[in-house]
């Protein structure tokens, strides 16, 4: 690595006064090495994967989780591991460039340091680059690219739909892309895309009356000589985690059988590496390799993981690799496959966190976002507030963006506790930036924005908190649906992931009275998944509040107690709500 | 997708038929109109159900398969698919077990048909899905759960 003296003592002071804990170790480590991009190409088929980027086209900050527990099986193992404990398993040197990316250690910190990551001009220097060593890659879109911005969300998708067409992509899968409807969904692929080529692909949608495919479930392509087939898998839980009426006439689930029959066509037709572009999230993406065989690799997404290496899982037939990489378009996977004799024999994969500092933007692509962005500045850059905070959302529990949600809500509308959906989108802000509508966009900006108050039982509450704790902690993945814990206002709670629903929930406590389940509380809320429902946006709703308080500071955090998981659970680092 | 076919079935059912996709003759026509097993079908609890359908300790068997969804998307229309490959499979009941009535529908199959039925049924709570088959003069069955889900709050 290559950094003159003043260079070093810049560092040294940048890093100093951010109050991180320096040996001369460390600060070396504070500049990535001048050839982290160089990835030398392995063998004769590559795929690009990128997934859950959330409809952010500019760099960003975006914090990893310091509670991602398993449970079952998934115990203590990839991709349930943070800070540290992630680190050592995958041999990353604290400290680095990647132990920044892949974890939440030090992060305000670290952040100042390195820079933000990810944004569309940034990864397509990237992706370029990549694909110059490797003729004939394939670049793959898993999915969640065209919801999470206030742009994605005021073009009706398009600005994604026109930077993934300028980035390059050739495949892609669904999940938040039906949060738009049905028919906005078939125009842009029977429009936009099928006039770019790009193959939109998910196996496992079909007509609810007589289960046609939807979509094409795979798309076979030959690379250096070499055919290789990708198979879509959706996110099988689109009409129940959101709006079904958005979909209405679509049937979605995982569908494990219909996925091996697709494999042995595609393997028939002489696919050598059977690819799955999945949604599904990471811990069913691992139940069904072991399940499904003949397929090479599944590229996933959705949980938001971001994993620095494959994990083999082995079943009745060979072994199937498993990568999840990431959200808000901070990683891009590279996976380089040695194909011969009519197989893979090697492969080799990267998952390389997207610094922009590092990267220089393509003047098309920054150009385009520019454009794209130019009639909404005003709105965006719009000042509602300063952060003292720290501010970030992802966690199973809670996170201070989500904590600041359902202040403003329960103070806006009078209620005495509220629900803010798990969502593991949503960017991060470091002490200090101003909270601009952009930014509380980030966290909010969905298709059905409406904001609710509710009357509801002591009863009812526990019940919605256990069929969500069910959907995040259920030990057999399949009935798991890839969000976190619902985030609690007011209601102070334990909750033992080990139980079954309707065990795992107690000790609720409201303004240090226990929750009666007769009792009626009221109870303020957003995104309801039912139809017809009437309320102001979210975003309206806490941007008054923002607006009115100016600085945030000192916010609360409410995290359960959490009880049965063991205190040296590899899954939870530096938890302050109280662990058993 | 075969747009006349739709239309056609829309308009010969009209919304809100049970879609049974049993083809044509699987079911033979005097045992379906056979008398109403009242015991069975009114029974408010497991055990009174498989008493009626006379099935009071059957073996779990590995021989059925119940192809159902893991969480259901609508649990006024769960589609169910059962298929048992025990010889001489005579009737095949579906029983949702947390349902008021549990017995939700019991199909008698003529000798020599293809042990699958296919049918939607409606489901109030996350509960384990039974198939309760008699085939040569026995009963068997197998399970798997459905869960029925509040829904919302998905990554």
């Amino acid at each position: 690595m290559h950094m003159n003296r003043r260079e070093f003592l810049q560092l040294l002071a940048v890093a100093a006064a951010s109050g991180m804990v320096l040996d001369s170790k460390s600060a070396l480590a504070g500049k990535a090495p001048a050839n982290f991009y160089e990835v030398p190409r392995h063998g004769n088929v590559s795929f690009l994967h990128f997934t859950d980027c959330h409809a952010q086209l500019l760099p960003v900050w975006f914090r990893e989780p310091n509670v991602n527990l398993g449970v079952g099986s998934a115990v203590g193992k990839a991709p349930h591991l943070v800070g540290h404990h992630l680190l050592k398993q995958f041999g990353i040197k604290p400290g680095s460039a990647e132990a920044h990316a892949f974890t939440y250690l030090d992060f305000t910190e670290a952040a100042r340091v390195y820079g933000k990551v990810g944004g569309f001009a940034h990864l397509k220097t990237l992706v370029d680059k990549l694909r110059a060593q490797r003729p004939g890659a394939l670049l793959l879109d898993g999915g969640d690219t065209w919801q999470g911005s206030a742009t994605s969300l005021w073009t009706n998708a398009q600005d994604m739909v026109d930077a993934c067409i300028a980035l390059g992509v050739n495949v892609m899968t669904p999940h938040w892309e039906s949060t738009f409807g049905a028919e906005r969904v078939m125009e842009i692929v029977n429009g936009d895309f099928k006039k770019a080529n790009i193959d939109f692909v998910a196996q496992n949608v079909v007509t609810n009356d007589f289960g046609d495919q939807v979509f094409k479930p795979y798309v076979m392509k030959e690379m250096n000589g070499v055919k290789v087939a990708v198979i879509g898998q959706a996110f099988p839980y689109t009409p129940i985690a959101n709006p079904r009426y958005m979909v209405p006439d679509w049937s979605f689930g995982i569908r494990d059988d219909s996925m091996q029959k697709w494999v042995d066509e595609a393997r028939a037709n002489g696919a050598k590496v059977v690819i799955v572009l999945s949604h599904n999230g990471m811990d069913v993406d691992l139940k069904m390799a072991g399940r499904v065989t003949g397929i090479d690799a599944i590229f996933g997404g959705h949980t938001h993981d971001g994993v620095p290496q494959p994990v083999k899982v082995r079943n009745a037939k060979g072994i199937t690799l498993v990568t999840n990489a990431g959200s808000n378009g901070k990683f891009l996977g590279v996976m380089d496959f040695d194909v011969r004799g009519g197989k893979v024999q090697s492969y080799k994969y990267r998952l390389l966190p997207v610094f922009s500092n590092l990267l220089p933007a393509n003047p098309a692509m920054d150009a385009y976002i520019k454009k794209v962005r130019a009639p909404y500045a005003d709105k965006l850059n719009e000042k509602l507030a300063v952060t003292d905070d720290f501010l970030y959302r992802r966690g199973n529990f809670n996170g201070t963006w989500d904590q600041l949600l359902v202040d403003a809500l329960m103070d806006v509308k009078g209620a005495d506790a509220a629900f803010s959906p798990g969502f593991r989108w949503g960017t991060t802000l470091l002490p200090g930036d101003a909270i601009t509508m952009e930014r509380l966009m980030d966290q909010t900006a969905i298709t059905y924005p409406q904001t609710t108050l509710t009357e509801m039982s002591g009863e009812t509450i526990k019940t919605i908190m256990e069929d969500v704790a069910d959907n995040l902690f259920n030990p057999d993945p399949y009935y798991q649906q890839g969000g976190d814990m619902v985030r609690v206002g007011g209601i102070e709670y334990t909750i033992d992931p080990t139980k079954k629903i309707g065990q795992r929930i107690g000790n609720m406590m409201l303004n240090g009275k226990p929750v009666n389940a007769d009792k009626t509380y009221t109870v303020a809320g957003w995104a309801p998944v039912g139809e017809g429902v009437q309320g102001e946006p979210v975003w309206d709703v806490v941007a008054a509040y923002l607006r009115d308080r100016k600085v945030i500071k000192g916010l609360k955090l409410n995290e359960p107690r959490i009880i049965g998981v063991g205190k040296a659970n590899p899954g939870i680092a530096g938890y302050k709500g109280g662990l058993s | 997708m075969n747009a006349l076919r739709r239309n056609v079935l829309k308009g010969a059912t009209g919304v809100g038929a049970v879609a049974v996709a049993v083809a044509a003759g699987l079911l033979k026509p005097t045992q379906a109109m056979a008398a109403w097993n009242k015991s069975a079908f009114e029974a408010k609890n497991v055990s009174d159900a498989m008493k009626g359908l006379g099935a009071t300790s059957p073996a779990d068997s590995k021989e059925i398969s119940i192809k159902a969804p893991d969480i259901a998307e609508n649990g006024a229309v769960v589609p169910v698919e059962i298929t048992s490959s025990l010889p001489g499979t005579t009737s095949i009941a579906i029983i949702a077990e947390k349902n008021g009535t549990p017995l939700v529908g019991n199909f008698n199959l003529s000798g020599g048909t293809q042990g699958f039925i296919s049918t939607r049924i409606k489901m109030g709570q996350t509960s384990l899905v039974r198939a309760v088959v008699n085939a040569g003069g026995k009963s068997y069955m197998a399970a798997k759960e459905v869960k029925v889900t509040i829904g919302g709050c998905g990554g």
